[in-house]
């Protein structure tokens, strides 16, 4: 998964790819010669006296060092770009595609895990992305070049190399492979702990309300126990590193000086190329150590490419027709002709056989309770979902046959839970008409009975909204979404219990101002309170799944005894005859 | 914090972290002075371990910075043999010095080993009494002080704010100690060898200081750029994708995508840069390195030739060249993770430090009897004290009364809920339970006497056992099975995965509003109090289901006070006493039948609701 991820997005920059190879290649070399050259002062310069020879040679060091700075910067430079453009197109490649999906795939991963992969899991990955450019490509350079560098200097204590390296793999990866599922715990154990305080302040009136202080005293102890516990196994593992290393690499350079002097004595050996083969085994111990440091975060990341994957993978369920229709007459109607609704593997559909008409100037109502189907039914008419039978149709077309932007400029949706976008009251009520004037601002206001407060509010039309609304009430947020579906001027409105968080008396003033605006216009109006339908056109009562009654009130009272029932439950005897 | 990326020494950060630091923009503490000697303070009882770490510290490095010293002996001791072919190498010499060498080695280790594991004990201790700490102060804050603050704000304080101190902690405080110690022992052994080319040395202090803070500064400036992008971007995917409904049904799809595509090449070229920038400090530290190197080399080829120096010194002196710079990177990247840490201390301090709600009277009443008789008398009371909401307000709950309180949002409906279950304290009168002051109570008795069942339904991450036996972990299955069949879920339970065992939390998508509410009546009801409070509790729940659940709540409201609050005056019409308020005060007070024959605001709000629209 993370290899194929990073093959589709990387090959755009195989370019900048091959010059950070390139330039960390020669800047490796450049510094690997280093310690060559320092050997050749100690053998050509120190050892004959020859001080020309060693400000002469100590020039040529510097070059050297300024080659490998501009090359190192280089390849930071491609290496920063690869990687950031990495994170750019993955994040823009996911975001397109969660544009594209229906409600339905949004709501199959859930809108925060959506986020967590578009910003937190590409974020891991171009980490990984940034370690690879940098450190991960030197380090095999750094070691094969080291090798050689080592061979050159003496073959005869090549052998060293092939005892160090092991004992440091195996070293550290002993540690490692202990550390990598303790980090997981811990995550895990810390995501518990910040889990159990978020809960109490939340809950915190309940906490208190059933005296569970103490309880939770006890749940926050176990949680903060167990990271503790986790946190002390984790801190003796990593305890163990820094010392292990740095023996083995200690060891390491006594036992070149050991047996290097052994080769020097029976002059196999030049003391400066002791010296150089020691900085070189150290430089291969050190790229050793680095890489696999950085193989610790490849199994998160490889999670992290997992979880992005699916989303892209993942095929939006409604696309719009290869030859879409873009006319059609402004009837302002709206048909279900036999609908049936059903997630795929499910038993049993959420509709079945709708079918109702909703036209202009009248008013449709749907009524029944909790999980009967109604939001479902309303997202199907801007094919947020798509039907699994029969068809909705607007002004006579099928849905799925017109042009996603012809349809959803006929229809102004208020939904259930009022969202507003970061901005002011202004730009959320023109986020479906950018070019409404602010007279049709104050006229939507005025008639989703949100005048007052908006003029009461800092700035009015431009008063500030943070995002999702918080700052503004519940009522007010609703108002404000009824508004800007009104400044839509929309042919078919579509309210999904949009009622519920105003207060009666707001909820009736609202319904009368609203009469006159939608004459011209289908509003459908999806209910909990009978009071709020109770002068709709006609009611459609849905009861799992299914239409079990379609009526005026009156009608609906003597034929429908389950909108009996809902009405019994809500009004007096002598409101209900 | 830009330097991180120069960290030499081996610090696998936790995975997930990152680098430490990166791209964190620094929080400043506003009183780094005090906010850190009180953090050390909080290392006190430790002070025993952490003496032994230092003074393991101490021997460590000093094991550690001695050791190339001893080695470049033994480069003089193959010279030696070099120089003279006829004595040869003395490779007796030879082997006792390696021995020494190893032996000091291994010491150092040992000892770096033992003084990282003591130092990890002792900050996760430290850590945990934070924590537990913090948690225990939760619980005594008053309520006012959680509307204060955004709950964002005071989560990320109890959470990231300790993580982060608990990161800083482990972080600066061993390798603090072991790099400002190396920095000392290498100076010292410099100078020991040859204050000339120590001197030499040392200018290289003031060239990395420029050098790293010159590019510090200038990655610094883009780092924050990236963060306050990063940032705006996060924000716009949440809101596209929170409201993604709204984005495609009001066609805004292609706005919001150009939108984004902005923002994301902005983060990509501060991204790059600040990337770019801070990568250069590695090179830059190398080239610095080696410059003292070729120096170093230079003149110290020099001084062998003048015979000034041995060979094995040079060594030795080169060896601790490149030890210098390592460990001085580290201490400037350290202050940097350091700040960041105490401001998030800092933060936490100030929880730690906020008033407390006034401690229960020592002398507490008891409550006898259990009859549940509520009054007020002439309470006030404001959440601020510019804005009075409750003024002068008196009432009285008789014993097995219903009380029903309606009237517009804002009225202060919820609020007389809090005042009883003593959330907030009053600014005037008393409120008595029984006749007895409920300040004269304890919290918890007071409380345990009351069910509450609130708007927002509030249940924590555990089976739905354990949420319905919230307020009575004692209880059998038999009756929260009968609570949750009185609460009209038993059969939504039944039918999910693992029934009662299924676990849930507040953000479970498989249960709705309206279910959640259920259980938590469910979670009233067994907890059987002598006063019951239900604050818009079926709101959420459809109008049928509630007029079950209702004949359930009638039985239990029969033989005990309750408080209802609710929005849909259907919901009350029964209640012995209706309450009509109206901006903190009580307009109208009766049953349903006396008020709606006063024709006052009670009848107002009844027949708003249930009267159809003028259809002109």
């Amino acid at each position: 998964m993370l290899i194929r991820l990073l093959r589709s997005y990387l090959r755009p920059y195989r370019r900048e790819l091959t010059a950070v190879l390139v330039l960390q290649l020669i800047g490796t070399i450049a510094s690997l010669y280093l310690p060559s050259l320092n050997a050749d002062i100690i053998d050509f310069g120190i050892v004959t006296g020859d001080t020309g020879y060693i400000v002469a040679t100590g020039g040529w060091m510097l070059t050297v060092t300024t080659l490998q700075i501009v090359c190192s910067a280089g390849a930071v430079f491609f290496g920063a770009r690869t990687a950031m453009a990495f994170g750019r197109d993955v994040r823009g490649e996911i975001f397109h595609r969660v544009g594209r999906f229906s409600a339905r795939e949004v709501a199959q991963f859930g809108p925060p895990s959506l986020i967590t992969r578009t910003t937190n899991d590409v974020q891991q990955v171009q980490l990984l992305v940034v370690m690879l450019c940098t450190m991960f490509v030197t380090a095999p350079i750094m070691c094969v070049a080291g090798v050689i560098m080592a061979l050159r200097e003496d073959v005869g204590l090549s052998w060293l190399l092939l005892v160090c390296v092991p004992v440091l793999v195996i070293a550290i990866g002993l540690i490692v492979v202990r550390m990598v599922p303790q980090f997981r715990k811990m995550q895990d154990r810390i995501d518990q702990v910040n889990r159990v305080l978020r809960e109490q302040l939340s809950g915190i009136r309940v906490v208190r309300a059933f005296v569970r202080e103490p309880a939770e005293t006890r749940r926050f102890a176990d949680a903060n126990t167990a990271l503790t516990d986790t946190a002390l196994r984790v801190g003796r593992l990593q305890a163990l590193i820094f010392p292990t290393v740095m023996l083995v690499l200690n060891g390491s350079s006594v036992a070149v000086l050991w047996f290097g002097a052994y080769r020097v004595g029976a002059g196999e050996m030049q003391i400066g190329a002791l010296t150089a083969f020691l900085n070189y085994l150290m430089q291969i111990l050190m790229s050793v150590m680095m890489a696999t440091f950085i193989s610790m975060m490849i199994p998160r990341a490889a999670v992290c490419a997992e979880r992005i994957n699916e989303v892209l993978d993942t095929e939006p369920s409604v696309n719009p027709p290869p030859e879409p229709v873009r006319e059609l007459p402004a009837r302002a109607e709206l048909e279900f002709r036999g609908v049936e609704f059903r997630y795929p593997g499910a038993d049993e559909p959420v509709l079945r056989d709708i079918s109702f008409r909703a036209e202009s100037g009248r008013t449709t109502a749907i009524i029944g309770s909790t999980g009967s189907g109604k939001t479902t039914l309303l997202s199907l008419v801007p094919r947020l979902i798509d039907v699994t039978g029969g068809e909705v149709c607007v002004d006579g077309v099928d849905v799925r046959e017109l042009d996603p932007d012809v349809l959803r400029d006929r229809i102004g949706l208020v939904p259930q839970r009022a969202y507003l976008f970061t901005g002011t009251v202004a730009s959320n009520l023109r986020y479906g008409n950018p070019d409404a004037t602010d007279e049709d601002l104050w006229q939507a206001l005025e008639i989703a009975q949100a005048r007052d407060f908006v003029e009461e509010m800092p700035g009015g039309l431009d008063a500030p909204i943070a995002q999702g609304g918080t700052n503004v009430s519940g009522g007010q947020r609703q108002r404000l979404s009824i508004a800007r579906a009104l400044v839509r001027r929309p042919e078919i409105y579509l309210f999904d219990d949009a009622f519920s968080a105003l207060d009666l008396a707001t909820d009736v003033a609202l319904r009368v101002a609203l009469r006159p605006h939608t004459r011209k216009s289908a509003v459908v109006i999806v209910a909990q309170r009978v009071s709020t339908i109770l002068d709709a056109d006609q009611i459609i009562v849905l009861d799992n799944g299914s239409v079990v009654g379609i009526g005026n009130h009156r009608e609906l009272l003597g034929s429908c005894p389950t909108y009996r029932e809902i009405v019994e439950s809500q009004l007096t005897p002598e409101q209900v005859a | 914090m830009t330097t991180q990326t120069a960290s030499p020494r081996p610090q696998p950060s936790p995975m997930g972290r990152g680098f430490p630091g990166m791209g964190m923009p620094v929080g400043k503490a506003e009183n780094f002075g005090v906010s850190a000697r009180r953090l050390l303070d909080r290392m006190r009882p430790e002070r025993y371990a952490l003496t032994a770490v230092v003074a393991l510290g101490v021997t460590s490095v000093a094991f550690a910075v001695a050791a190339p010293k001893i080695l470049g002996h033994a480069t003089d001791i193959i010279f030696a043999g070099v120089l003279d072919p006829r004595a040869g190498i003395d490779f007796g010499e030879l082997a006792e010095v390696l021995a020494w060498v190893m032996v000091l080695f291994l010491a150092s280790s040992l000892f770096a080993w033992v003084q990282g594991r003591l130092l990890n004990n002792v900050v996760q201790r430290v850590v945990f009494r934070l924590r537990e700490d913090v948690e225990a102060k939760l619980h005594r804050l008053p309520l006012r002080y959680f509307d204060g603050q955004p709950r964002g704000e005071l989560l990320s304080r109890v959470t990231n704010d300790i993580d982060n101190v608990s990161m800083t902690l482990q972080q600066t405080l061993s390798q603090m100690l072991t790099s400002l110690l190396t920095v000392v022992g290498v100076l010292v052994m410099m100078f020991t060898i040859s204050s000339l080319l120590a001197l030499i040395a040392l200018a290289v202090i003031p060239l990395s200081v420029i050098v790293t803070g010159q590019i510090g500064k200038r990655a610094q400036k883009l780092f924050i750029a990236q963060w306050r992008q990063t940032g705006a971007l996060n924000a716009h995917i949440e809101e596209a994708f929170t409201g993604h409904q709204l984005v495609t049904v009001f066609g805004r799809q292609r706005e919001s995508e150009t939108e984004f595509r902005r923002r994301n090449e902005e983060l990509f070229e501060s991204a790059s840069g600040a990337q770019f920038i801070s990568g250069l400090i590695m090179p830059s530290m190398m080239f610095l390195s080696n410059l003292s190197y070729v120096v170093v080399a230079v003149v110290g080829g020099l001084r062998i030739t003048s015979g000034a120096m041995t060979l094995g010194e040079v060594q030795a002196f080169i060896q601790y060249s490149r030890q210098f710079t390592m460990p001085l990177t580290q201490v400037a990247s350290m202050a940097n993770l350091m700040q960041s840490g105490v401001a998030s201390a800092e933060r936490v301090f100030e929880l730690l430090d906020a008033e407390e709600q006034e401690p229960d009277p020592v002398d507490a009443a008891e409550i006898a009897g259990r009859r549940g008789r509520v009054e007020f008398e002439s309470v006030s009371f404001a959440y601020r004290p510019e804005v009075p909401l409750i003024e002068n307000l008196s009432l009285v709950a008789e014993p097995g009364h219903t009380v029903a309180i309606v009237g517009p949002t804002g009225a202060g409906k919820t609020t007389l809920v809090n005042l009883i279950m003593r959330f907030y304290e009053l600014d005037a009168g008393r409120i008595t339970l029984d006749g007895v002051d409920i300040t004269r109570l304890r919290r918890d008795d007071l409380r345990s006497q009351t069910g509450m069942v609130l708007q927002d339904t509030w249940l924590f991450g555990g089976t739905i056992r354990d949420n319905i036996a919230y307020g009575r972990p004692d209880a059998t299955e038999e009756e929260i099975v009968a609570a949750a069949k009185a609460a009209h879920v038993d059969h939504f339970v039944r039918v999910m995965p693992d029934g009662y065992d299924t676990v849930i939390d507040e953000e479970a998508t498989n249960v709705s509003a309206g279910e959640k509410q259920l259980l938590t009546i469910a979670r009233a009801f067994l907890a059987s109090p002598s006063l019951l409070i239900l604050d818009e509790a079926t709101s959420s729940v459809d109008t049928r289901t509630e007029s079950l659940v209702q004949h359930a709540m009638a039985a239990l409201r029969s033989s005990r006070t309750s408080f209802v609050i609710a929005h849909r005056l259907s919901t009350i019409r029964d209640a012995d006493l209706i309450l009509v308020m109206e901006s903190g005060r009580i307009v109208e007070q009766g049953t349903h039948t006396e008020l709606l024959e006063r024709r006052g605001a009670y009848h107002r709000l009844y027949a708003a609701q249930f009267a159809a629209p003028d259809p002109t």
